[in-house]
């Protein structure tokens, strides 16, 4: 087995930010606005982190899909402990329509390419929470998935995976290579301290470009508007049961 | 002297004899035009640096909690060793980050959120270990600087001692060369000291016998003291208004034994350390200052929008609005000086800017105090409690003003050295005079007739090839005004009072007062001009912030160079003077109660 780990990381708007829309709906304001690695992302790098730091695999590598400021995602995983990264580069109109289904064919592809052993993602992005990537990037290479983990080990040569599902906690195990997803629980990651940023400079980020990897990033969907969510309207308080069924009477929905 | 053309007569006079235009610094455009710059790569890494210590700040540091148990919580203290905030500008061969005077101001602007650690940290690095890094030679880099940058080993920086504050130079603390000459004995006590309990290693300073030309004389020397050297006790805690969470406490050294190699610099050149470390230091309260008013403005401005009284939101009333301009200003010009003080400072061959630093630390201290004070009357009662962080904020500030060199002091130094050059060039002239130079008499004579005729000033500020971006020419025409204005109110001062001079504060004072508003006005001219050129986001709002304050500037300028005029009406001195002497000569207020009666 290789060892090498593929980790998958998102910039994003950062979570304390306000979000406002375009006046033309057409898409959130992000010019002049904080943004910051995905924290679901942050987790899938502390536990790659982890696993290396255990000796149970080889090298990270942290890979991020976008425009140049993507490099500063990447950065923040090598000052984390990532050992090099690879900038896919994503401008213009691919950029605004890239989503799950392009991201999981560049991961595939690099996940081959490289030779991973495992591929951790966050279990999704807070800016669109499609919650797909992980998914499709496994069923692209047929490989075995342990999405929404909250704890990972390694068990000879399979990896057990806790799952949070709705009714509670399922473990299962799957052989490798495999894709596994991070959810919250997973881990605290650690910051990036000013000495690590520091060396994570001398670390190597090799620059990609889709069509290097055959990926066709036609987007299958199209944003037809974006609105902010419907201002929440005040209450009405009513004296008796009779009242409440005549208002809700009257406002069509009984 | 006829022969000169007027307009070059003119330039020539201004610049022979407007010596203030020589020694501000800050006017030799070179160095303050454009405004400072740093390249795409450093501003990369400062945004990868920022992003870390604010999550920290935000997530792990509970300020109310280390006000109110007075405390750094270990586990806190920990997370900034790790995230490498003691060493930010310890070169990387000894293990800190090496970053500049820039940087480290990004920084202290973030690290400013809790009083108390920024207290801490900077009582380390700012001047703990500062004298190692400027003054001390390879073997005690080698020995010291590595631990104190990771944080393992805390520093002290030892000057103040119970009867030595603001005149450092009397310190009493003493060193004596051992018989061997192998090692010094410490004695003395020092109070005020900053991280004075949790020190390993501390700069200290002390009387040592120094042979000058065959004479014995006693000058300060300044050592690295290790606690581990022993007979150093350290007093309690002090129990203070702010800042509670950093340790400050009196140290007492007993026959400590300090080996030779530990002098930094040479044996009695203690004095000068201490003044370069201190001045080295200082610029950064402008950009600490200015992050702590920011994220105020954030806190208050939210509360200004929802809060509603007489049914409007306060955001509506125009005092309130007035407080927040006022804040906004506050911000932009401290940034400005502190960053513009940091560019020059990065720049090579070490330039002194202890002037600029000085006029930052006196700008910001007071600005700072005076805006926490009114973020927290925008809260109103609800700001006077401990449930929200503006009293805190109002406590932590009010050291400002005096550590690091007091406002009183670091005004005297900012006058005096403004018109030192100026003393310089007037001493030359006057001897001129007495030997009967009558042309030099008609040359200064015709410069104070041409320029009262109205010449108009102009120091190439603005026009066609004019530093200044033609949406500020109105500004930088007052400015330059100023400029010309104080060059002549300086010397007429000089005239008056000659060396007496120093003895005046009330009019040094003054001086400084207008020193800083132009350092200022050129903080502000410089940056906005440079935000406009490149089209930073908002720059119009920035112009707007420079024309304003500068127009504000400009007219407290005028005030006060019209009070220093001989016999100016709108001068108080003599009486606040006859008044304090009166006060103080009964040591109360002296006048009978209004209710009292003669009969």
């Amino acid at each position: 087995m290789s060892g090498r780990v593929l980790v998958g990381v998102k910039r994003v708007i950062d979570y304390a930010v306000k979000i406002r829309v375009k006046p033309d709906n057409s898409s959130v304001v992000t010019d002049g606005v904080k943004h910051s690695m995905n924290p679901f992302c942050e987790i899938a790098v502390e536990e790659a982190v982890k696993l290396k730091e255990k000796k149970l695999i080889k090298e990270v590598v942290a890979v991020s899909c976008g425009p140049q400021q993507a490099q500063e995602t990447i950065r923040t995983a090598l000052a984390m402990g990532a050992d090099r990264g690879i900038h896919v580069e994503v401008t213009g109109k691919d950029y605004e329509t890239l989503g799950p289904l392009q991201v999981s064919k560049i991961m595939a592809a690099l996940a081959k390419k490289e030779d991973a052993q495992l591929v951790i993602l966050g279990k999704q992005a807070i800016d669109d929470d499609c919650n797909q990537t992980g998914q499709m990037t496994a069923a692209l290479l047929d490989w075995p998935q342990g999405t929404f983990a909250s704890e990972v080990s390694f068990d000879g040569d399979k990896i057990k995976v806790v799952r949070e599902i709705d009714g509670g906690l399922e473990t299962i195990k799957i052989k490798t290579p495999a894709v596994v997803t991070a959810d919250l629980r997973l881990n605290t990651p650690r910051y990036a301290t000013l000495p690590n940023i520091m060396k994570a400079k001398k670390k190597k980020i090799a620059n990609v470009k889709p069509a290097d990897l055959g990926v066709d990033l036609t987007s299958r969907l199209e944003v037809v508007r974006v609105d902010e969510p419907p201002q929440r309207q005040a209450g009405v308080k009513v004296e008796t049961v009779d009242d409440l069924v005549g208002k809700l009477k009257e406002a069509g929905t009984v | 002297m006829c022969c000169i053309k007027s307009s070059e007569w003119r330039r020539m006079s201004l610049v022979a004899v407007s010596p203030i235009y020589k020694c501000l610094m800050f006017v030799l455009q070179a160095e303050v035009f454009p405004y400072p710059e740093i390249g795409n790569e450093e501003v990369e890494e400062i945004n990868q640096l920022v992003a870390p210590v604010e999550r920290f700040f935000t997530e792990e540091v509970d300020s109310a909690k280390i006000d109110r148990e007075a405390k750094i919580p270990p586990e806190t203290l920990n997370g900034l060793k790790e995230l490498g905030l003691f060493g930010i500008m310890v070169p990387e061969e000894y293990g800190g980050l090496g970053l500049s005077n820039t940087m480290y101001a990004r920084l202290a602007e973030i690290i400013s959120l809790d009083g108390s650690i920024a207290v801490t940290l900077a009582a380390h690095q700012a001047i703990g270990l500062k004298g190692i890094l400027i003054a001390g030679n390879e073997a005690q880099k080698q020995k010291y600087l590595p631990k104190l940058a990771s944080g393992e080993h805390i520093a002290a920086f030892c000057l103040t001692e119970p009867g030595s504050g603001s005149d450092a130079a009397s310190i009493q603390t003493r060193a004596t060369l051992s018989e061997d000459g192998k090692q010094y004995l410490l004695s003395g006590s020092k109070i005020w000291i900053s991280n004075g309990a949790i020190a390993d290693v501390m700069t200290v300073f002390a009387r040592t016998e120094v042979d000058v030309d065959g004479v014995k004389k006693d000058k300060i020397s300044a050592f690295i003291v290790e606690r581990a050297y022993g007979g150093i006790t350290s007093g309690k805690a002090e129990d203070k208004l702010g800042i509670r969470g950093s340790n400050t406490c009196e140290v007492s050294f007993d026959n400590v034994p300090v080996p030779v190699e530990n002098v930094i610099g040479e044996v009695g050149s203690g004095f000068k350390v201490a003044m370069n470390i201190l001045n080295s230091g200082r610029f950064s309260m402008g950009s600490s200052s200015a992050g702590m008013i920011k994220k105020l403005i954030e806190l208050t401005a939210e509360y200004a929008a929802t809060r509603k009284q007489f049914n409007k939101s306060l955001s509506e009333f125009g005092m309130i609005q007035e407080k927040f301009a006022m804040m906004a200003l506050n911000a932009f010009v401290m940034e400005s000086m502190a960053y513009l003080t940091a560019g020059m400072m990065d720049r090579p061959g070490l330039p002194d800017c202890s002037l600029e630093a000085a006029m930052v630390k006196v700008f910001s201290s007071e600005g700072g105090w005076i805006c926490v004070s009114e973020a927290l009357q925008v809260l109103g009662g609800l700001g006077y409690t401990k449930d929200y962080p503006y009293e805190r904020y109002v406590r932590d500030c009010r050291i400002l003003p005096i550590f690091e060199g007091t406002n009183e002091i670091l005004r005297m130094y900012i006058a005096l050295t403004g018109m030192q050059y100026a003393g310089k060039a007037l001493t030359g002239k006057i001897k001129e005079m007495k030997k009967g130079n009558i042309g030099m008499v008609f040359g200064v004579v015709g410069k104070k007739l041409k320029s009262s005729l109205g010449g108009s000033v102009d120091y190439g500020l603005t026009g066609k090839d004019g530093v200044v971006h033609p949406s500020l020419a109105e500004s930088a025409k007052k400015f330059e005004q100023n400029v010309s204005h104080v060059g002549s109110t300086v010397e007429s001062l000089l005239y008056r009072y000659g060396k007496t001079i120093v003895d005046e504060q009330l009019i040094l004072k003054r001086v400084a007062d207008v020193m800083i508003n132009l350092y200022a006005m050129t903080a502000v001219l410089s940056r906005a001009s440079r935000s406009i050129s490149i089209g930073l986001r908002n720059h119009d709002h920035e112009v707007l912030l420079a024309n304003t304050f500068c127009s504000d500037a400009f007219f407290k300028n005028n005030y006060l160079m019209t009070q220093l005029q001989k016999h100016s009406p709108e001068n108080n001195d003599a009486n606040i003077k006859k008044i304090a002497r009166e006060v103080l000569e009964n040591r109360a207020y002296i006048c009978s109660h209004p209710l009292e009666r003669t009969f």
